[in-house]
């Protein structure tokens, strides 16, 4: 266990019919690191992220997350496709915050973050209750607790929805595209919560993101996809200052432009 | 015309019919309830179903309900099966009505956004939990008024039962009948019950719905 990366992407493909969206995308995450996806729509970058959270099948390779695979598991010296107990078990250590919040609208602020650490974890009612309230003071919202989404802002539903997969403990959390939902105002007080678990968090963190401002300041290393395989990466000040490709160019040209 | 002493005769050999004719109907309708909940969460479930129970659904609505009351009363006797008239009149019911269920749950279940179905994944949550927790509560209020007229067109369906002699308020309404050669009292006292408890089960349903429906203001 040198260093084995907290995720690889192991030449993993990804069809939906004659069309490929990720073509044998090799990748490793390491532990800790931030990492920002951006690229053109279609590129593949929210695939990547949801075949991680298992929300997508894939068509080749294997994901491995912390040196076990997730999509399969071994039988006899082989990797077989992962039955669904193997999944679930590997899963647990993922948390994903989606671009349209996903809050369960029947439920209080915090019965969203208390209803998988019970069920799942088996956590007792006051267990859960007391990490809720702390993660949902954590983003601000210590005095929501009480509220539906339907009473709260975009803003608020998603550092709600945040807080929500802090509650499950994961090491790795995924935000795919969290504030393309927003109004332009409420950006900041959800990037600033995610700025906030960078610092604090020891969490390895994959963020697909139109957020070039943020994910220069943020992230580790910048991913940029292209047509399903990744067409340039690095370091952010690397990756801004000097990109290599002219296709990498041409989106920051575009996207620098119109923002 | 109308003969007041004579209604007032029949009232309670009447009253008691229509006892006979809730119970078919409440214990009709919690069987196609609970059989046409798990009909669609099966088909949700595990996908190769989805064939077969579409096939078996379609089956029982073209069909119309008094050969299936039949069916089960006398044909089930031939294959080694034998009930008594009342739980076959009910189970007929049941199944009838559980084949109608299953397409309105199927159509709530449809109404829930995938994000729902995601979120669910991604909090590691088991999918009876999901069910349970999730999709449920959020898929049955809509379609309880759907459910509901069900209920109300099951109860109005009862008096087929009287085709094989269940002594509910049609069957009982004939033989006073029979018996007395007055038809007119025993079968307007029949329309006017189910009028009423129509009208009433409708105002329960509107009432529950209004329960259910209830969400914290903006």
């Amino acid at each position: 266990m040198t260093d084995k990366p907290m995720v690889r992407f192991d030449k993993v493909s990804k069809r939906y019919g004659p069309l490929t969206v990720l073509d044998s995308l090799e990748l490793d995450i390491h532990r800790g690191e931030k990492v920002a996806i951006i690229g053109p729509s279609g590129s593949g970058k929210t695939t990547v992220l949801r075949m991680l959270m298992t929300l997508e099948t894939i068509d080749d390779g294997v994901i491995w997350v912390e040196g076990e695979p997730l999509t399969h598991m071994e039988r006899n010296g082989r990797l077989v496709p992962a039955d669904q107990a193997h999944i679930r078990k590997i899963r647990s250590q993922i948390g994903m915050v989606f671009q349209s919040f996903n809050l369960f609208p029947h439920m209080t602020a915090m019965a969203n973050c208390i209803e998988a650490p019970m069920t799942v974890l088996g956590m007792k009612k006051a267990e859960a209750e007391a990490r809720a309230a702390e993660l949902l003071e954590m983003v601000g919202l210590g005095q929501k607790k009480a509220h539906y989404p339907s009473q709260l802002s975009g803003g608020q539903q998603q550092r709600v929805a945040i807080a929500r997969a802090l509650a499950m403990r994961p090491k790795i959390m995924l935000f795919d595209e969290v504030t393309s939902a927003l109004d332009p105002e409420l950006v900041g007080e959800v990037l600033q919560v995610i700025r906030r678990l960078g610092s604090e968090h020891d969490l390895t963190m994959l963020m697909v993101t139109h957020q070039m401002g943020f994910a220069k300041e943020f992230a580790d290393r910048i991913c940029f996809f292209y047509q399903g395989k990744i067409c340039e990466q690095g370091p952010p000040k690397e990756f801004f200052g000097n990109p290599k490709n002219e296709r990498t160019r041409q989106f920051l040209h575009a996207v620098l432009e119109a923002g | 015309m109308w003969d007041w002493a004579f209604t007032l005769e029949i009232l309670p050999t009447l009253a008691k019919a229509a006892v006979i004719s809730i119970e078919a109907t409440l214990i009709g309708f919690v069987l196609a309830a609970v059989l046409g909940l798990v009909l669609a969460l099966v088909r949700i479930a595990i996908p190769w179903t989805a064939w077969p129970i579409s096939v078996l659904v379609e089956l029982i609505r073209s069909t119309p309900l008094l050969i299936q009351i039949f069916f089960l009363y006398f044909v089930f006797p031939s294959f080694g099966v034998t009930l008594d008239a009342f739980t076959a009149g009910v189970l007929a019911l049941g199944i009838h009505y559980a084949a109608y269920c299953s397409e309105v749950y199927r159509a709530g279940f449809d109404n829930i956004h995938r994000g729902q179905w995601e979120a669910s994944t991604a909090l590691n949550l088991s999918a009876w939990t999901t069910f349970k927790d999730i999709i449920i509560p959020q898929a049955i209020p809509p379609i309880v008024p759907a459910l509901g007229n069900y209920l109300v067109a099951l109860f109005k369906e009862t008096p087929l039962l009287s085709a094989i002699a269940v002594l509910e308020l049609m069957q009982t309404a004939k033989i006073i009948g029979s018996e007395t050669f007055r038809y007119t009292e025993p079968i307007t006292l029949v329309g006017i019950f189910f009028l009423i408890m129509s009208l009433v089960s409708a105002a329960f349903i509107r009432a529950a719905e209004r329960l259910l429906n209830r969400r914290p203001a903006r």
